[in-house]
């Protein structure tokens, strides 16, 4: 017997769109349904997910064990230096101290944390019980800074305080203040801050290399790979390309403001994107001997490219994909990559997109494409199911829905191990869809083996 | 807790002086936890009831990372629900967020039953949920398709997963299970020797549970096991999507567990505890065999004995070949392990099962690490293990800090725990055998097999060939017989 099929719940079906198709804009931005089975997580996950790969900061966790032990080294962020950042520190409340309050506990916990691992700053992140028990944690981390001598800072991440993005703007907020503690003497006129790329993989190594080349320093990252003290002088660079845009364009505004620093939105996913990153930051300084340098570095890295790309996409020409992801810069990209791979997006949805977003990715797909905001697993099957997809791009909540229909998945998480970014990333991210999609297994799993067998 | 990791326990004593002084005004920070929060094991033993959909009343972020968390572990679906908390019901209450998340899962999943768990949010702002629930049983009275509502606490400053499980096992039978007059005319004419047996397993893997099927079947019994998600989280691949997987005990035998032949439970950390399933059941009349897992040698046939003593049954065929397969592998194999020196860690059950394997094969324990605040965790192993030596470090409450630094001074030559320990073990050189959970960095891990003789002979081998490997590894000559 069929089971019935899915249906929206009747609070979600504004919050899908079909692209080609007119209709009132997506609603979006909004908290997430109760009982939806939404993928996104809370505020704290979002605060977390950005501070993470600062890796010479302590990052505690203050509230019951959950929180801490669900985080622990759970990025593919990585430091060329020191790998303090891949600790999960908890307070651990417990039940006396939900009685009696934990700023005591905090206090103790980073004092002695701190003395332990001489960090060069501490971020401490709120959780839901902390915003209900009324711990005042921003005059604990007060009182600790001043007997310590570091920054310690307070990221308001209570769980339930909104979504994500809310999470996002309280760990901007935090960087904040770090930022124009810092000398910012020898900074190159020519120089640039990366926002919002977390070197997963090592894929801020990658990127900086292109701008080395051109003769553009980096003088911080946020977050990959970062360095207080790197944070602290970053006012000092003349621009900030924004690659995750959903995360850091609180920060580059208040940089704009506070500091006159003017930001572009960049993705480095994809041959396009990348190669637009690299030319329009040359043509920002204005310097024909830049953009001639930007020009040498595409050449040379799409031509080495493009006929390694070439077999990979004879083989994935027409196969239409799934895309489910945090921020919608990554879904653009994503998009056009794979029509770089020959492939079709059937599907595209993210956690926090905004109207914009949403009107834009409605313009850049195909007509027909499904355009959906905040799903939940059984809208996604859904989805994959009538739109027949071949590959699903998503995280590590989003592959059993796909695995278990016998649809290939790629991995574009920050949990991934491999770098998708810049233009080896491009080479490296065509051969995981060809490897999620030209498996012989897919020739046996149940759903596909019956097509086949009516087939023939 | 870091910085007391080297505070060794003497043997008998009631109270660790490490552990007094935590429970001293302002205890330490935690580095990196050898435990979870209570709701993610709720939701796992909630995964193991058939048609039904876990639901945290607390903020999205935690059903969304406890599925991540279980996801890595199992490779399955992991649906969770959850009430989504904003800032207006953290002030005013949650219930309509309760409410209208119950409509919305039903709608959708059509579920048998909805296990609803609390989580730190909802148990702090003090939601009344046997009133909450009430009242949404009540507005939604009439409409057809209602679903079962279990309810369990679940604070996340109380306890660990392991709690959280066990929790969610006892709430499902206090709601469920039935007297044996009252279990319906059905079992009213049956008597109790024909029914099932009741197992609560404890927190095991999939293959685990399908094993202590095979081995009640040997046994010619029955079994209902609470919970068993030994399909819903580790099934076949799919022609369609399953909005709740296939599999899992079913509320009809949970019911008609009153009227069980018997209930074995499984976990010593239980059996000093007043409430839970088991004693629900014996309080129904039901006769309780209270048990540790049944890893290694003697837990095994001391669950064997009380299958016999259940069923009349003396050891069957398969079972006693098990046996005798595992103690001939346990003589072949004794020079690799004997004197080799071991650090434990875990769930206090797991723990306690995997020491008195360890002890059974002649391998010296030198650390027993839990992560549970049980006072009586070093009483309660070495009443299981009477051989333990005096000076292992036996010790609650230990994160992975604390159990580094110990090890550091004892210098194990291998690590027997879940896949978190593998930085600790990468760092000290050790090889980490791995079994229990999670497994997040090997292909599998949900479907090892702990229980039973093959649970033990499984983990004997993978045992001595991770010590004969790093022998192969370690020498200059590398010889190809060992």
């Amino acid at each position: 017997m069929n089971p019935p099929a899915i249906e929206i719940l009747p609070g979600r079906s504004t919050a899908i769109a079909v692209a080609g198709t007119a209709g009132l804009p997506m609603e979006c931005n909004k908290h997430s349904l109760a009982g939806s089975v939404t993928q996104r997580a809370c505020v704290f996950c979002g605060s977390r997910v950005v501070l993470y790969p600062i890796a010479d900061a302590l990052h505690i966790v203050h509230g019951p064990i959950g929180c801490a032990a669900y985080t622990w080294d759970i990025r593919g962020a990585q430091s060329s230096g020191p790998q303090l950042h891949r600790n999960s520190f908890s307070t651990d409340l417990q039940e006396l101290d939900i009685i009696y309050g934990g700023e005591k506990k905090l206090e103790r916990a980073l004092t002695v944390l701190i003395a332990k691992h001489q960090p060069k700053a501490a971020f401490v992140y709120s959780t839901c019980i902390v915003g209900v028990i009324g711990d005042d944690v921003g005059a604990v981390c007060k009182t600790v800074s001043a007997g310590t001598g570091i920054p310690v800072l307070s990221v308001a991440s209570e769980g339930f305080k909104g979504t994500k993005k809310d999470g996002y703007r309280a760990a901007c907020e935090a960087v904040c203040t770090l930022i124009g503690t810092g000398d910012t003497a020898g900074i190159s006129p020519v120089s640039i801050n990366l926002l919002g790329d977390f070197n997963i993989a090592g894929e801020t190594w990658i990127i900086r290399e292109y701008f080395k080349r051109i003769g553009i320093e980096v003088v911080a990252t946020i977050t990959g790979d970062g360095r207080v003290d790197d944070i602290r002088r970053c006012h000092g660079a003349k621009l900030n390309l924004v690659q995750c845009a959903g995360s850091m364009t609180h920060l580059a505004k208040k940089m704009r403001d506070d500091y006159g620093i003017p930001f572009q939105k960049v993705s480095f996913f994809g041959i396009e994107d990348m190669s637009a990153a690299l030319y329009e930051t040359a043509k920002y300084f204005g310097d024909p001997v830049l953009m001639e340098k930007a020009r040498e570095v595409v050449g040379d890295e799409v031509g080495r490219l493009y006929p390694q790309i070439r077999g990979y996409k004879e083989k994935l020409i027409g196969k239409k994909a799934a895309i489910y992801v945090g921020g919608a810069f990554k879904a653009f990209s994503l998009v056009r990559a794979l029509r770089t791979l020959g492939m079709t997006t059937a599907l595209v949805g993210t956690q926090t997109g905004d109207k914009d977003d949403y009107a834009e990715l409605r313009e850049m797909c195909d007509p027909g494409t499904v355009i959906v905001d905040d799903s939940n697993p059984l809208e996604l099957a859904k989805f994959c199911l009538e739109k027949d997809v071949d590959l699903f791009i998503g995280g590590v909540k989003e592959r059993p829905i796909a695995y278990k229909l016998g649809i290939g998945f790629c991995d574009h998480n920050h949990e991934r191990k491999e770098a998708l970014a810049g233009y080896i990333g491009m080479l490296n991210f065509a051969r995981e869809v060809h490897a999620s999609c030209c498996s012989p297994v897919w020739n046996y799993v149940p759903r596909r083996a019956a097509r086949k067998g009516a087939a023939s | 807790m870091s910085g007391c990791g080297g505070c060794a326990k003497g043997s008998g004593a009631p109270v660790d002086p490490a552990e007094a002084a935590e429970d001293g005004e302002f205890p330490g920070p935690t580095t990196n936890a050898c435990k979870l929060c209570t709701p993610l094991g709720a939701c796992l033993a909630f995964k193991g009831v058939e048609g039904t959909v876990p639901f945290l009343h607390g903020s999205q972020g935690c059903a969304t990372y406890i599925r991540r968390y279980l996801i890595s572990h199992f490779r399955e679906p992991m649906d969770i629900a959850a009430s989504n908390f904003a800032e207006h019901s953290a002030i005013f209450g949650g219930r309509e967020v309760l409410h209208t998340g119950l409509a919305n899962v039903e709608r959708q999943y059509q579920p048998a039953l909805v296990g609803v768990a609390t989580t730190c949010l909802s148990e702090t702002i003090g939601e009344n949920m046997p009133q909450l629930l009430l009242e949404y049983r009540e507005k939604r009275a009439g409409a057809p398709g209602g679903s079962e509502l279990v309810h369990v606490s679940t604070p996340s400053f109380r306890g660990t997963h392991a709690d959280g499980f066990h929790a969610a096992v006892r709430a499902l039978v206090e709601t469920l299970a039935l007297p044996a007059e009252a279990g319906g005319e059905k079992t009213g004419r049956r008597s109790r020797a024909a029914q099932p047996v009741a197992l609560f397993p404890g927190f095991v893997s999939t293959a685990d549970l399908r094993h202590l099927r095979e081995i009640a079947a040997a046994f010619g019994t029955r079994l209902t096991l609470v919970p068993d998600y030994s399909d819903t989280m580790d099934g076949a691949s799919w022609s369609d999507y399953e909005r709740i997987p296939a599999g899992g005990t079913s509320i009809e035998e949970i019911r008609e567990m009153g009227s069980a032949r018997a209930a074995i439970e499984c976990g010593r950390a239980l059996t000093g505890q007043a409430r839970t399933a088991g004693t629900h059941l014996a309080k129904l009349g039901v006769p309780l065999h209270r048990l540790g897992l049944p890893i290694g040698l003697r837990e095994t046939d001391a669950l064997c004995a009380a299958l016999t003593a259940v069923t009349g049954c003396v050891l069957p065929p398969a079972m006693e070949a098990a046996r005798g397969r595992l103690l001939d592998a346990m003589v072949d194999g004794h020079k690799y392990v004997f004197g080799q020196r071991a650090v434990v860690f875990g769930d206090e059950d797991m723990v306690i099962g995997l020491t008195s394997f360890l002890c059974e094969i002649g391998v010296q324990p030198v650390i027993c690490a839990t992560v549970a605040r049980n006072r009586n965790f070093d009483a309660m192993l070495r009443a299981a293990v009477p051989e333990l030596p005096a000076d292992t470090l036996v010790r609650g409450r230990m994160d992975f800090a604390d159990i580094e630094a110990a090890a550091g001074e004892r210098k194990p030559e291998f690590m027997l725990g879940h896949s978190k320990g593998y930085a600790m073990a990468r760092r000290l050189g050790v090889p980490l055998v791995r079994c229990g959970f999670p497994i997040h960095d090997r292909m599998g891990g949900h479907r090892l097999l702990h229980v039973g003789y093959a649970g033990a002979l499984s983990l004997y081998d993978s045992l001595v060939n991770t010590l004969l490997a790093r022998k192969q590894e370690g020498s200059s000559i590398g010889y190809s017989y060992l």
